[in-house]
Protein backbone atom coordinates (compact mmCIF):
# COMPACT_ATOMS: atom_id res chain seq x y z
CA UNK A 1 0.00 0.00 0.00
CA UNK A 2 1.31 3.43 -1.05
CA UNK A 3 0.70 6.71 0.99
CA UNK A 4 -2.22 7.78 3.19
CA UNK A 5 -2.87 11.34 3.20
CA UNK A 6 -6.02 12.82 4.57
CA UNK A 7 -7.98 15.34 2.10
CA UNK A 8 -8.27 17.74 4.72
CA UNK A 9 -4.26 17.85 4.83
CA UNK A 10 -3.53 18.10 0.81
CA UNK A 11 -6.36 20.94 1.77
CA UNK A 12 -4.26 23.04 4.03
CA UNK A 13 -1.19 22.47 1.28
CA UNK A 14 -3.01 23.47 -1.27
CA UNK A 15 -4.42 26.50 0.14
CA UNK A 16 -0.86 28.06 0.96
CA UNK A 17 -0.13 27.47 -2.89
CA UNK A 18 -2.62 29.43 -4.23
CA UNK A 19 -2.22 32.59 -1.06
CA UNK A 20 1.53 32.54 -2.61
CA UNK A 21 -0.08 32.77 -6.24
CA UNK A 22 -3.06 34.69 -5.64
CA UNK A 23 -3.32 38.20 -3.26
CA UNK A 24 -7.23 37.42 -2.95
CA UNK A 25 -7.24 34.71 -1.28
CA UNK A 26 -8.01 34.96 2.44
CA UNK A 27 -9.18 31.85 4.81
CA UNK A 28 -11.61 32.42 7.72
CA UNK A 29 -11.86 29.15 10.36
CA UNK A 30 -13.93 28.87 13.00
CA UNK A 31 -10.94 27.53 16.49
CA UNK A 32 -10.40 24.69 14.51
CA UNK A 33 -7.36 25.94 12.05
CA UNK A 34 -5.17 22.79 13.87
CA UNK A 35 -8.08 19.91 12.29
CA UNK A 36 -9.04 21.57 9.54
CA UNK A 37 -5.26 22.22 8.38
CA UNK A 38 -6.09 25.98 7.71
CA UNK A 39 -3.21 26.57 10.43
CA UNK A 40 -0.50 26.82 7.79
CA UNK A 41 -2.07 29.72 5.60
CA UNK A 42 -3.16 31.59 9.26
CA UNK A 43 1.09 31.33 10.11
CA UNK A 44 2.07 32.41 6.38
CA UNK A 45 -0.88 34.99 5.76
CA UNK A 46 -1.87 36.28 8.93
CA UNK A 47 -3.09 39.49 7.28
CA UNK A 48 -5.19 37.70 5.32
CA UNK A 49 -6.54 35.21 7.75
CA UNK A 50 -9.75 35.87 9.62
CA UNK A 51 -10.30 33.96 13.02
CA UNK A 52 -13.97 33.66 13.88
CA UNK A 53 -13.47 31.93 16.78
CA UNK A 54 -16.45 29.41 17.68
CA UNK A 55 -19.52 30.91 15.33
CA UNK A 56 -19.85 29.22 12.13
CA UNK A 57 -23.01 31.58 11.30
CA UNK A 58 -21.26 34.46 12.15
CA UNK A 59 -18.22 33.12 10.02
CA UNK A 60 -20.32 32.21 6.70
CA UNK A 61 -21.77 35.54 6.45
CA UNK A 62 -18.64 37.38 6.97
CA UNK A 63 -17.10 35.11 4.43
CA UNK A 64 -20.32 36.80 2.39
CA UNK A 65 -18.99 40.24 2.79
CA UNK A 66 -15.44 39.82 2.38
CA UNK A 67 -16.69 38.15 -1.31
CA UNK A 68 -18.77 40.67 -1.56
CA UNK A 69 -15.82 43.31 -2.16
CA UNK A 70 -13.70 40.45 -4.49
CA UNK A 71 -11.82 38.75 -1.86
CA UNK A 72 -11.65 34.70 -2.91
CA UNK A 73 -12.84 33.41 1.02
CA UNK A 74 -12.18 30.19 1.60
CA UNK A 75 -14.60 29.46 4.95
CA UNK A 76 -13.82 26.35 6.97
CA UNK A 77 -14.81 24.21 10.02
CA UNK A 78 -16.80 20.74 10.24
CA UNK A 79 -18.64 19.93 8.08
CA UNK A 80 -21.87 19.09 10.22
CA UNK A 81 -21.05 22.86 11.30
CA UNK A 82 -20.52 23.92 8.27
CA UNK A 83 -24.16 22.96 6.37
CA UNK A 84 -26.14 22.42 9.43
CA UNK A 85 -25.76 24.77 11.93
CA UNK A 86 -24.65 27.67 9.60
CA UNK A 87 -27.08 26.65 6.76
CA UNK A 88 -29.05 29.65 6.57
CA UNK A 89 -26.48 31.76 6.14
CA UNK A 90 -24.89 29.68 3.86
CA UNK A 91 -28.07 29.87 1.97
CA UNK A 92 -29.11 33.02 1.81
CA UNK A 93 -26.47 35.34 2.24
CA UNK A 94 -23.96 33.01 0.18
CA UNK A 95 -26.27 30.87 -1.73
CA UNK A 96 -28.74 33.70 -2.43
CA UNK A 97 -26.58 36.30 -3.64
CA UNK A 98 -24.24 34.12 -5.71
CA UNK A 99 -21.62 35.11 -3.65
CA UNK A 100 -17.91 34.31 -4.35
CA UNK A 101 -17.48 31.93 -1.31
CA UNK A 102 -15.82 28.67 -1.18
CA UNK A 103 -16.70 26.37 2.11
CA UNK A 104 -14.03 24.00 2.28
CA UNK A 105 -15.37 21.36 4.67
CA UNK A 106 -13.21 18.80 6.59
CA UNK A 107 -14.29 15.93 8.81
CA UNK A 108 -17.22 14.87 6.62
CA UNK A 109 -18.50 11.51 6.76
CA UNK A 110 -18.53 8.48 9.37
CA UNK A 111 -14.68 8.18 9.08
CA UNK A 112 -14.62 10.79 11.65
CA UNK A 113 -14.67 7.89 14.24
CA UNK A 114 -14.64 8.59 17.60
CA UNK A 115 -16.19 11.93 18.09
CA UNK A 116 -19.37 9.80 17.20
CA UNK A 117 -22.95 10.72 15.32
CA UNK A 118 -23.00 14.00 16.41
CA UNK A 119 -19.84 15.34 14.64
CA UNK A 120 -20.45 13.25 11.49
CA UNK A 121 -21.64 14.55 9.07
CA UNK A 122 -23.87 12.40 6.01
CA UNK A 123 -26.42 14.79 5.72
CA UNK A 124 -24.21 17.74 4.23
CA UNK A 125 -24.24 17.24 0.32
CA UNK A 126 -28.09 16.90 0.26
CA UNK A 127 -27.99 20.30 2.22
CA UNK A 128 -25.60 21.36 -0.24
CA UNK A 129 -26.81 20.66 -3.54
CA UNK A 130 -30.56 22.01 -3.27
CA UNK A 131 -29.21 25.41 -3.01
CA UNK A 132 -29.85 27.16 -6.98
CA UNK A 133 -25.75 27.76 -8.38
CA UNK A 134 -24.24 25.95 -5.58
CA UNK A 135 -21.60 23.61 -6.90
CA UNK A 136 -20.70 20.84 -4.94
CA UNK A 137 -17.14 18.73 -4.89
CA UNK A 138 -16.23 15.89 -2.91
CA UNK A 139 -12.44 14.75 -4.14
CA UNK A 140 -11.34 11.03 -3.74
CA UNK A 141 -7.70 11.72 -2.92
CA UNK A 142 -4.84 13.82 -1.78
CA UNK A 143 -4.15 14.90 -5.31
CA UNK A 144 -7.39 15.13 -6.25
CA UNK A 145 -8.38 17.46 -3.32
CA UNK A 146 -5.64 19.65 -4.20
CA UNK A 147 -6.19 20.23 -8.23
CA UNK A 148 -10.11 20.94 -7.07
CA UNK A 149 -8.91 23.27 -4.47
CA UNK A 150 -7.33 24.88 -7.27
CA UNK A 151 -10.25 25.14 -9.38
CA UNK A 152 -12.70 25.98 -6.82
CA UNK A 153 -10.40 29.10 -6.48
CA UNK A 154 -11.05 29.51 -10.32
CA UNK A 155 -14.56 29.03 -10.51
CA UNK A 156 -16.86 32.07 -10.02
CA UNK A 157 -19.62 31.49 -7.77
CA UNK A 158 -20.07 29.78 -4.31
CA UNK A 159 -18.79 26.14 -4.18
CA UNK A 160 -18.93 23.59 -1.55
CA UNK A 161 -15.56 21.29 -0.81
CA UNK A 162 -16.33 17.98 1.25
CA UNK A 163 -12.73 16.79 2.91
CA UNK A 164 -12.08 13.76 5.38
CA UNK A 165 -10.38 13.69 8.62
CA UNK A 166 -8.51 9.87 7.92
CA UNK A 167 -5.65 9.45 5.96
CA UNK A 168 -6.41 8.08 2.90
CA UNK A 169 -4.69 5.61 -0.16
CA UNK A 170 -4.15 7.83 -2.72
CA UNK A 171 -6.04 6.99 -6.04
CA UNK A 172 -4.40 9.68 -8.66
CA UNK A 173 -0.80 10.35 -9.64
CA UNK A 174 0.80 13.85 -9.94
CA UNK A 175 -0.61 13.91 -13.41
CA UNK A 176 -4.38 13.99 -13.45
CA UNK A 177 -6.23 16.56 -13.73
CA UNK A 178 -9.90 17.25 -12.79
CA UNK A 179 -12.25 19.32 -14.54
CA UNK A 180 -15.52 21.00 -12.42
CA UNK A 181 -18.45 19.67 -14.00
CA UNK A 182 -16.49 16.18 -15.81
CA UNK A 183 -17.11 12.49 -14.61
CA UNK A 184 -13.72 10.33 -15.05
CA UNK A 185 -14.69 6.63 -16.34
CA UNK A 186 -11.53 4.94 -14.08
CA UNK A 187 -12.63 1.01 -15.81
CA UNK A 188 -14.14 0.46 -18.93
CA UNK A 189 -16.41 -2.71 -18.47
CA UNK A 190 -20.27 -3.70 -19.34
CA UNK A 191 -21.69 -5.70 -16.61
CA UNK A 192 -22.64 -2.64 -14.60
CA UNK A 193 -21.38 0.76 -13.55
CA UNK A 194 -20.33 1.50 -10.00
CA UNK A 195 -20.09 6.16 -9.53
CA UNK A 196 -18.41 6.50 -6.28
CA UNK A 197 -17.36 9.84 -4.83
CA UNK A 198 -14.83 10.90 -2.04
CA UNK A 199 -12.98 7.85 -0.41
CA UNK A 200 -15.93 5.88 -2.30
CA UNK A 201 -13.63 5.51 -4.81
CA UNK A 202 -10.92 3.62 -3.93
CA UNK A 203 -13.66 1.22 -2.31
CA UNK A 204 -15.40 0.99 -5.91
CA UNK A 205 -11.83 0.28 -7.82
CA UNK A 206 -11.12 -2.47 -4.93
CA UNK A 207 -14.71 -3.76 -5.40
CA UNK A 208 -14.26 -3.34 -9.46
CA UNK A 209 -11.38 -6.06 -9.16
CA UNK A 210 -12.88 -8.33 -6.76
CA UNK A 211 -15.73 -8.42 -9.40
CA UNK A 212 -13.22 -8.79 -12.43
CA UNK A 213 -11.74 -11.74 -10.43
CA UNK A 214 -14.92 -13.03 -10.61
CA UNK A 215 -15.06 -12.78 -14.13
CA UNK A 216 -17.80 -9.26 -14.10
CA UNK A 217 -16.24 -6.30 -15.54
CA UNK A 218 -17.70 -3.32 -14.55
CA UNK A 219 -16.80 0.48 -15.46
CA UNK A 220 -16.18 2.66 -12.63
CA UNK A 221 -16.86 6.44 -12.41
CA UNK A 222 -15.23 8.81 -10.42
CA UNK A 223 -18.07 11.70 -9.42
CA UNK A 224 -15.63 14.68 -7.65
CA UNK A 225 -18.58 16.91 -8.45
CA UNK A 226 -22.22 15.78 -7.61
CA UNK A 227 -23.26 19.50 -8.79
CA UNK A 228 -23.55 20.05 -11.66
CA UNK A 229 -23.80 16.29 -12.32
CA UNK A 230 -22.46 14.93 -15.36
CA UNK A 231 -25.45 13.97 -16.96
CA UNK A 232 -23.88 13.02 -20.38
CA UNK A 233 -21.64 10.17 -18.69
CA UNK A 234 -24.53 9.19 -16.68
CA UNK A 235 -27.16 8.44 -19.28
CA UNK A 236 -23.67 6.78 -21.38
CA UNK A 237 -23.50 4.42 -18.42
CA UNK A 238 -27.50 3.63 -18.29
CA UNK A 239 -27.48 2.84 -22.04
CA UNK A 240 -24.25 1.18 -22.24
CA UNK A 241 -24.40 -1.19 -18.83
CA UNK A 242 -27.80 -1.25 -17.87
CA UNK A 243 -27.52 -1.30 -14.13
CA UNK A 244 -25.59 1.87 -11.84
CA UNK A 245 -23.99 1.34 -8.44
CA UNK A 246 -23.84 4.98 -6.48
CA UNK A 247 -21.53 4.03 -3.74
CA UNK A 248 -20.81 7.20 -1.11
CA UNK A 249 -19.84 7.91 2.95
CA UNK A 250 -23.34 10.01 3.16
CA UNK A 251 -26.82 9.10 3.60
CA UNK A 252 -28.41 7.58 0.80
CA UNK A 253 -30.67 10.10 1.04
CA UNK A 254 -30.23 13.33 -0.94
CA UNK A 255 -26.22 12.49 -1.68
CA UNK A 256 -25.06 10.68 -4.75
CA UNK A 257 -28.06 8.24 -5.05
CA UNK A 258 -30.63 10.67 -5.52
CA UNK A 259 -28.21 12.86 -7.88
CA UNK A 260 -27.48 9.85 -10.35
CA UNK A 261 -31.26 8.33 -9.57
CA UNK A 262 -32.36 11.57 -10.93
CA UNK A 263 -30.49 11.35 -14.10
CA UNK A 264 -31.43 8.15 -14.90
CA UNK A 265 -34.98 7.81 -14.26
CA UNK A 266 -35.72 10.75 -16.31
CA UNK A 267 -33.45 9.49 -19.18
CA UNK A 268 -33.02 6.08 -19.27
CA UNK A 269 -34.13 4.03 -16.59
CA UNK A 270 -32.19 1.01 -15.40
CA UNK A 271 -31.87 -1.11 -12.29
CA UNK A 272 -29.60 0.89 -9.49
CA UNK A 273 -28.58 0.40 -5.99
CA UNK A 274 -27.12 2.41 -3.32
CA UNK A 275 -24.32 2.37 -1.06
CA UNK A 276 -24.36 4.40 1.33
CA UNK A 277 -25.39 5.15 5.17
CA UNK A 278 -29.31 4.00 5.08
CA UNK A 279 -31.12 6.40 6.83
CA UNK A 280 -29.29 6.04 10.50
CA UNK A 281 -27.14 8.71 12.42
CA UNK A 282 -23.07 7.60 12.81
CA UNK A 283 -21.63 5.98 16.44
CA UNK A 284 -18.62 6.39 17.75
CA UNK A 285 -16.15 3.36 16.87
CA UNK A 286 -12.58 2.75 14.33
CA UNK A 287 -13.16 4.53 10.78
CA UNK A 288 -12.85 0.82 9.82
CA UNK A 289 -15.08 -0.62 12.51
CA UNK A 290 -17.89 1.98 11.16
CA UNK A 291 -17.06 1.34 7.51
CA UNK A 292 -18.66 -2.29 7.94
CA UNK A 293 -20.98 -1.46 9.82
CA UNK A 294 -22.73 0.86 7.96
CA UNK A 295 -22.27 -1.44 5.03
CA UNK A 296 -19.02 0.56 2.71
CA UNK A 297 -16.44 -1.96 2.55
CA UNK A 298 -15.64 -3.40 -1.11
CA UNK A 299 -17.23 -6.30 -0.14
CA UNK A 300 -20.91 -4.82 0.14
CA UNK A 301 -20.57 -2.87 -3.08
CA UNK A 302 -20.07 -6.04 -4.77
CA UNK A 303 -22.85 -7.96 -3.50
CA UNK A 304 -25.07 -4.49 -4.29
CA UNK A 305 -23.15 -4.94 -8.10
CA UNK A 306 -23.92 -8.56 -7.94
CA UNK A 307 -27.75 -7.56 -6.87
CA UNK A 308 -28.27 -4.87 -9.66
CA UNK A 309 -27.38 -7.10 -12.08
CA UNK A 310 -29.64 -9.95 -11.11
CA UNK A 311 -32.35 -7.15 -11.90
CA UNK A 312 -31.74 -6.39 -15.70
CA UNK A 313 -34.24 -7.56 -17.72
CA UNK A 314 -33.34 -10.57 -19.38
CA UNK B 1 -23.24 70.38 12.86
CA UNK B 2 -25.84 70.39 9.52
CA UNK B 3 -26.39 73.89 8.08
CA UNK B 4 -29.74 75.74 7.83
CA UNK B 5 -30.18 74.74 4.30
CA UNK B 6 -28.62 70.81 4.85
CA UNK B 7 -31.26 70.21 7.38
CA UNK B 8 -33.63 71.79 5.51
CA UNK B 9 -32.73 69.98 2.12
CA UNK B 10 -32.41 66.78 4.20
CA UNK B 11 -35.59 67.35 5.91
CA UNK B 12 -37.02 67.72 2.61
CA UNK B 13 -35.63 64.52 1.18
CA UNK B 14 -36.83 62.61 4.43
CA UNK B 15 -40.04 63.79 3.60
CA UNK B 16 -40.44 62.65 -0.30
CA UNK B 17 -39.07 59.49 0.79
CA UNK B 18 -41.92 59.06 3.22
CA UNK B 19 -43.97 59.65 0.14
CA UNK B 20 -42.58 57.01 -1.73
CA UNK B 21 -42.84 54.65 0.68
CA UNK B 22 -46.30 54.77 1.09
CA UNK B 23 -46.78 55.16 -2.29
CA UNK B 24 -45.31 51.94 -3.49
CA UNK B 25 -46.48 49.78 -0.61
CA UNK B 26 -49.51 51.15 -1.50
CA UNK B 27 -49.24 50.02 -5.49
CA UNK B 28 -47.71 46.78 -4.27
CA UNK B 29 -50.64 46.32 -1.42
CA UNK B 30 -47.98 44.56 0.86
CA UNK B 31 -45.09 45.17 2.58
CA UNK B 32 -43.54 46.37 5.54
CA UNK B 33 -44.12 50.63 6.22
CA UNK B 34 -43.38 50.52 10.16
CA UNK B 35 -39.79 50.22 10.37
CA UNK B 36 -39.01 51.37 6.92
CA UNK B 37 -40.45 54.79 8.41
CA UNK B 38 -38.46 54.53 11.52
CA UNK B 39 -35.22 54.52 9.38
CA UNK B 40 -36.32 57.36 6.78
CA UNK B 41 -34.47 59.81 8.40
CA UNK B 42 -30.80 57.93 8.92
CA UNK B 43 -31.41 56.73 5.25
CA UNK B 44 -31.56 60.46 4.14
CA UNK B 45 -28.75 61.52 6.05
CA UNK B 46 -26.86 58.80 4.52
CA UNK B 47 -27.28 59.21 1.13
CA UNK B 48 -28.13 62.63 0.52
CA UNK B 49 -25.50 63.85 3.27
CA UNK B 50 -22.60 61.39 4.09
CA UNK B 51 -22.01 58.07 2.11
CA UNK B 52 -19.53 58.76 -0.83
CA UNK B 53 -21.64 56.70 -3.26
CA UNK B 54 -22.50 57.17 -7.00
CA UNK B 55 -25.71 56.42 -8.30
CA UNK B 56 -24.14 56.07 -12.08
CA UNK B 57 -21.83 53.77 -10.96
CA UNK B 58 -23.31 51.61 -8.01
CA UNK B 59 -20.51 48.95 -7.80
CA UNK B 60 -17.88 51.42 -7.58
CA UNK B 61 -15.35 49.46 -5.18
CA UNK B 62 -13.72 52.44 -3.00
CA UNK B 63 -17.78 53.08 -2.37
CA UNK B 64 -18.95 53.78 1.20
CA UNK B 65 -21.67 50.36 1.88
CA UNK B 66 -24.98 50.57 3.52
CA UNK B 67 -26.56 47.18 4.67
CA UNK B 68 -30.16 46.52 5.28
CA UNK B 69 -29.93 44.29 7.92
CA UNK B 70 -33.63 44.34 9.12
CA UNK B 71 -34.17 44.02 5.30
CA UNK B 72 -38.23 43.86 5.33
CA UNK B 73 -37.60 47.18 5.90
CA UNK B 74 -36.79 47.47 1.94
CA UNK B 75 -38.90 50.23 1.20
CA UNK B 76 -36.94 52.62 2.54
CA UNK B 77 -33.88 51.62 1.02
CA UNK B 78 -35.82 51.54 -2.47
CA UNK B 79 -37.24 54.89 -1.20
CA UNK B 80 -33.62 56.47 -0.86
CA UNK B 81 -32.55 54.89 -4.30
CA UNK B 82 -34.74 56.27 -6.29
CA UNK B 83 -34.81 59.81 -4.76
CA UNK B 84 -31.02 59.56 -5.19
CA UNK B 85 -31.21 58.48 -9.09
CA UNK B 86 -29.79 54.96 -8.77
CA UNK B 87 -33.05 54.24 -11.08
CA UNK B 88 -36.10 55.71 -12.22
CA UNK B 89 -39.15 56.88 -10.17
CA UNK B 90 -41.68 54.67 -12.14
CA UNK B 91 -39.88 51.86 -10.88
CA UNK B 92 -41.23 52.12 -6.73
CA UNK B 93 -45.01 51.39 -8.40
CA UNK B 94 -43.57 47.58 -9.29
CA UNK B 95 -42.58 46.89 -5.44
CA UNK B 96 -43.06 42.88 -4.82
CA UNK B 97 -44.46 42.37 -8.30
CA UNK B 98 -43.13 39.54 -10.75
CA UNK B 99 -40.09 40.14 -12.36
CA UNK B 100 -39.89 43.47 -10.45
CA UNK B 101 -36.01 44.62 -9.71
CA UNK B 102 -37.70 45.89 -6.13
CA UNK B 103 -38.15 42.59 -4.68
CA UNK B 104 -39.92 42.01 -1.51
CA UNK B 105 -36.03 42.17 0.76
CA UNK B 106 -32.94 43.46 -1.16
CA UNK B 107 -31.60 42.18 -3.87
CA UNK B 108 -27.66 42.88 -4.53
CA UNK B 109 -28.08 41.87 -8.03
CA UNK B 110 -31.73 42.82 -9.05
CA UNK B 111 -31.46 46.40 -7.93
CA UNK B 112 -29.17 49.16 -9.13
CA UNK B 113 -27.78 50.19 -5.78
CA UNK B 114 -28.28 47.26 -3.30
CA UNK B 115 -24.79 46.38 -1.69
CA UNK B 116 -26.21 43.19 -0.35
CA UNK B 117 -28.81 40.98 -0.64
CA UNK B 118 -30.59 40.69 2.96
CA UNK B 119 -34.06 39.38 4.34
CA UNK B 120 -33.32 36.62 6.95
CA UNK B 121 -32.79 38.51 10.00
CA UNK B 122 -29.59 38.48 11.80
CA UNK B 123 -27.14 38.55 8.89
CA UNK B 124 -26.19 41.84 7.71
CA UNK B 125 -23.62 42.96 10.82
CA UNK B 126 -21.90 39.87 10.36
CA UNK B 127 -21.72 40.86 6.28
CA UNK B 128 -20.39 43.98 7.11
CA UNK B 129 -17.70 43.17 9.24
CA UNK B 130 -16.63 40.80 6.34
CA UNK B 131 -16.44 43.93 3.96
CA UNK B 132 -14.96 46.11 6.87
CA UNK B 133 -12.49 43.52 7.25
CA UNK B 134 -11.65 43.40 3.64
CA UNK B 135 -11.24 47.19 3.83
CA UNK B 136 -8.83 47.30 6.49
CA UNK B 137 -6.60 44.33 4.65
CA UNK B 138 -6.23 46.66 1.84
CA UNK B 139 -6.49 49.56 3.82
CA UNK B 140 -9.29 51.19 1.76
CA UNK B 141 -11.27 54.36 2.67
CA UNK B 142 -14.50 53.34 2.84
CA UNK B 143 -16.66 53.03 5.64
CA UNK B 144 -19.56 50.47 6.27
CA UNK B 145 -23.04 51.16 7.98
CA UNK B 146 -25.02 48.82 8.83
CA UNK B 147 -28.78 48.82 10.28
CA UNK B 148 -29.97 46.58 12.34
CA UNK B 149 -33.29 46.32 14.05
CA UNK B 150 -34.29 45.92 18.14
CA UNK B 151 -36.28 42.87 17.17
CA UNK B 152 -33.46 41.40 14.82
CA UNK B 153 -31.43 41.64 18.20
CA UNK B 154 -33.24 38.83 19.19
CA UNK B 155 -31.21 36.42 16.25
CA UNK B 156 -28.10 35.09 18.57
CA UNK B 157 -26.55 35.79 14.98
CA UNK B 158 -26.47 39.27 15.79
CA UNK B 159 -23.82 38.74 19.37
CA UNK B 160 -21.85 36.42 17.61
CA UNK B 161 -21.04 39.18 14.79
CA UNK B 162 -20.73 41.91 17.65
CA UNK B 163 -18.14 40.08 19.37
CA UNK B 164 -16.47 39.98 15.61
CA UNK B 165 -16.65 44.15 15.00
CA UNK B 166 -14.89 44.61 18.26
CA UNK B 167 -12.48 41.48 18.31
CA UNK B 168 -10.91 42.67 14.62
CA UNK B 169 -11.24 46.50 15.76
CA UNK B 170 -13.38 47.28 12.95
CA UNK B 171 -13.93 51.20 13.34
CA UNK B 172 -14.79 51.80 9.78
CA UNK B 173 -17.77 50.18 10.50
CA UNK B 174 -20.92 52.01 11.80
CA UNK B 175 -24.06 50.12 13.39
CA UNK B 176 -26.86 51.82 13.81
CA UNK B 177 -29.98 49.90 16.21
CA UNK B 178 -33.55 50.80 15.17
CA UNK B 179 -34.63 51.38 18.18
CA UNK B 180 -38.39 51.47 17.82
CA UNK B 181 -39.96 49.13 20.40
CA UNK B 182 -42.23 46.67 18.46
CA UNK B 183 -42.22 43.67 16.29
CA UNK B 184 -45.22 41.68 14.50
CA UNK B 185 -46.36 40.11 17.42
CA UNK B 186 -46.13 43.55 19.44
CA UNK B 187 -44.06 45.23 21.83
CA UNK B 188 -40.72 43.97 22.04
CA UNK B 189 -40.60 44.16 25.89
CA UNK B 190 -43.21 41.77 26.02
CA UNK B 191 -42.12 39.38 22.94
CA UNK B 192 -38.32 38.69 24.34
CA UNK B 193 -37.41 42.12 26.42
CA UNK B 194 -34.71 44.05 25.01
CA UNK B 195 -33.77 46.63 27.90
CA UNK B 196 -31.16 48.74 27.70
CA UNK B 197 -29.08 47.97 24.09
CA UNK B 198 -26.80 50.26 25.22
CA UNK B 199 -25.20 48.82 27.73
CA UNK B 200 -25.40 45.43 26.21
CA UNK B 201 -23.62 46.56 23.30
CA UNK B 202 -21.13 48.50 25.75
CA UNK B 203 -20.50 45.59 27.24
CA UNK B 204 -19.47 43.94 24.36
CA UNK B 205 -16.84 46.59 23.71
CA UNK B 206 -18.63 48.86 21.56
CA UNK B 207 -18.35 52.38 21.26
CA UNK B 208 -22.15 53.52 22.25
CA UNK B 209 -24.06 56.34 20.97
CA UNK B 210 -27.36 57.39 22.49
CA UNK B 211 -29.59 59.75 20.03
CA UNK B 212 -33.17 60.41 18.29
CA UNK B 213 -32.77 58.64 15.57
CA UNK B 214 -35.29 61.31 13.97
CA UNK B 215 -33.08 64.27 14.76
CA UNK B 216 -30.83 65.10 11.49
CA UNK B 217 -28.19 66.98 14.13
CA UNK B 218 -27.68 64.19 16.24
CA UNK B 219 -27.02 61.95 13.76
CA UNK B 220 -24.73 64.15 12.11
CA UNK B 221 -23.24 64.29 15.25
CA UNK B 222 -22.98 60.52 16.37
CA UNK B 223 -21.13 59.77 12.58
CA UNK B 224 -19.19 62.39 13.03
CA UNK B 225 -18.26 60.92 16.91
CA UNK B 226 -18.01 57.30 15.38
CA UNK B 227 -15.63 58.56 12.67
CA UNK B 228 -13.14 59.77 15.11
CA UNK B 229 -13.90 56.73 17.27
CA UNK B 230 -10.40 54.76 17.07
CA UNK B 231 -9.71 50.63 17.36
CA UNK B 232 -13.66 49.67 18.10
CA UNK B 233 -16.79 49.59 16.32
CA UNK B 234 -19.76 52.64 16.95
CA UNK B 235 -23.36 51.49 18.03
CA UNK B 236 -25.80 54.56 17.56
CA UNK B 237 -28.84 53.60 19.48
CA UNK B 238 -31.47 55.43 17.40
CA UNK B 239 -34.36 56.18 19.44
CA UNK B 240 -37.41 56.09 16.75
CA UNK B 241 -40.75 55.83 16.34
CA UNK B 242 -42.20 53.31 14.28
CA UNK B 243 -44.43 54.17 11.15
CA UNK B 244 -42.92 57.90 12.33
CA UNK B 245 -44.32 60.88 10.23
CA UNK B 246 -47.78 58.99 9.82
CA UNK B 247 -50.08 59.35 12.84
CA UNK B 248 -52.44 56.56 12.29
CA UNK B 249 -49.34 53.91 12.11
CA UNK B 250 -46.98 55.25 14.73
CA UNK B 251 -45.94 52.98 17.36
CA UNK B 252 -48.62 50.31 16.28
CA UNK B 253 -47.48 47.40 15.86
CA UNK B 254 -50.22 45.81 13.12
CA UNK B 255 -48.35 48.68 10.91
CA UNK B 256 -45.43 46.43 10.85
CA UNK B 257 -46.21 44.66 7.73
CA UNK B 258 -49.49 45.81 6.76
CA UNK B 259 -49.75 48.04 3.45
CA UNK B 260 -51.78 51.04 3.17
CA UNK B 261 -55.26 50.87 1.21
CA UNK B 262 -56.65 53.81 -0.82
CA UNK B 263 -58.10 56.17 1.70
CA UNK B 264 -55.07 55.69 4.32
CA UNK B 265 -52.78 56.11 1.49
CA UNK B 266 -54.14 59.80 1.24
CA UNK B 267 -54.28 59.95 4.29
CA UNK B 268 -50.77 59.43 4.92
CA UNK B 269 -49.68 61.44 1.97
CA UNK B 270 -51.75 64.71 3.28
CA UNK B 271 -50.03 64.43 6.33
CA UNK B 272 -46.57 64.71 4.89
CA UNK B 273 -47.67 67.31 2.67
CA UNK B 274 -47.17 65.55 -0.18
CA UNK B 275 -50.83 65.84 -1.67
Amino acid sequence: MGDRIATRDAYGKALVKLGESNPNIVVLDADLTKSTKTADFFKKFPERSVQMGIAEADMMSTAGGLASTGKIPFASTFAIFATGRAYDQVRNTIGYAGLNVKIAATHAGITVGADGGSHQSIEDIALMRVIPGMTVLNPADAVETEKLIFAAAEHKGPVYIRLGREPMPLVFGEDYQPEIGKAVRLREGKAATIMATGIMVERALIAADLLNQKGTNVRVINIHTIKPIDSAEIIKAAWETGAIITTEEHSVIGGLASAVAEVVVQNHPVPMEFIGVKDKFGQSGEPAELMNEYGLNPEHIVAAVEKAIGRKDS
Amino acid sequence: MLTQAQLEELTERARQMRGHIIRMLSASKSGHPGGSLSAVDLLAYLYFHKMKIDPKNPQMPDRDRFILSKGHAAPVLYAALAEKGYFEMDLIDTLRQFKSKLQGHPDMWKTPGVDISSGSLGQGLSVGNGIAIAGKMDQKPYRVYVLIGDGESQEGQIWEATMTSVHNKLDNLTAFLDYNHLQIDGKVEDVKSFTDPAARFAAFGWHVIDIDGHNLNEIDQAISEAEQTKGKPTMIIMHTVKGKGCSFMENQAGWHGKAPNAEETEKALKEFGLC
